[in-house]
């Protein structure tokens, strides 16, 4: 495999990681993750509804053996309702890879930093591989890092937003300093958001809204797919530097008098 | 209590019984008693009580 993606000792072809939340059906989640190319798919940790348990399941459309599954503690608040979230994923059988997020605040969904430090340090210690979703702070990166996690996951924008990267310089400064994989989570809005994370230098992009939201899921993920891989390869090809005049294409020797 | 809902089970049920009468035997599913984690090796050998807070849990699509 040329240029694999590398993730918790593990090859991937993709190096776009899609959620599962929003779709109108499961049919219409596995036709978006088939266009995306996406190895590794997140999900959620919900209470099954006891009095209509349901007759289909999402992993039924998810065969663990395409894809990684990567369970999320959307939605936790605090250090131990995301721990005791993550010890249920892994017992549900899917394995140790997990999505750390600690939501620090309801309205930006952004995350409460020291608490997902603590976390970490826990889900670590407990032998879990673990991807923290975490602000575009390097010191926080930095920090994650050091305690054993095998990624750092900054945001682009708050979560669902659409925005895309508002602050590339400090991810600039996380992919220079991290000797674990870079994943941009969070605030894609369209194609050229993607572009720009894996030309920036970033490993690898998650979303879940920016496709699951698009009038057609499909196409979007489709096009996702193709960003995500041109990012990646402009990123590789070394962009010329960017200046303030023109530079001509043309020779200027021979042109008619 | 079961995710927040009263259950009715017969006196001696385990966490298996539990799981099978809610007809999740091939789900992928966890189990905590009290808010600890019932391993899937331990489901039959785990006896329910009255009062037992329980929750059953499952995958649902996320980010």
């Amino acid at each position: 495999m040329t240029d694999p993606f590398v993730l918790a000792g593990r090859e991937y072809h993709s190096r776009l990681i899609v959620g599962t939340g929003k779709y109108r059906s499961f049919e219409e989640t596995r036709r978006a993750v088939d266009a995306s190319g996406a190895e590794i798919v997140t999900v959620a940790v919900r209470r099954v509804n006891i009095t209509d348990p349901g007759k289909e399941n999402l992993l039924d459309h998810l065969p663990l053996e395409r894809f990684t599954i990567l369970p999320n503690t959307a939605g936790c608040y605090t250090a131990e309702e995301a721990v005791r979230t993550v010890r249920l994923a892994r017992e549900a059988g899917v394995g140790t890879l997990v999505k750390l997020e600690v939501i620090g605040d309801e309205r930006t969904l952004f995350p409460d930093v020291p608490a997902t430090i603590e976390a970490a340090r826990q889900l670590v210690a407990e032998g879990f591989q673990v991807l923290p979703y975490v602000t575009d702070d390097p010191v926080a990166c930095k920090r994650l890092e050091d305690l054993g996690c095998v990624a750092v996951m900054p945001l682009a924008a708050p979560i669902g937003s659409g925005l895309g990267i508002r602050n590339p310089f400090n991810l600039r400064i996380i992919v220079e300093q991290s000797g674990v994989p870079v994943i941009v989570d969070a605030g894609v809005g369209t194609a050229s958001h993607a572009a720009e994370a894996l030309e920036l230098g970033c490993d690898a992009v998650l979303m879940n809204t920016a496709i699951a939201g698009a009038r057609d899921p499909i196409l979007m993920a489709e096009a996702m797919r193709l960003a995500v891989d041109a990012g990646r390869k402009a990123f590789l090809a070394g962009r010329i530097e960017a200046k303030l005049h023109a530079a001509a294409s043309s020779p200027l020797d021979g042109r008619i008098r | 209590m079961v995710n927040d809902e009263t259950r009715a089970l017969p006196d001696g049920a385990t966490v298996a019984d539990l799981v099978a009468a809610l007809g999740l035997g091939t789900r992928r599913i966890a189990v905590e008693v009290n808010r600890a984690v019932v391993p899937r090796a331990a489901y039959d050998s785990t006896t329910l009580r009255e009062g037992d807070a329980i929750e059953v849990i499952h995958f649902v699509g996320g980010g």
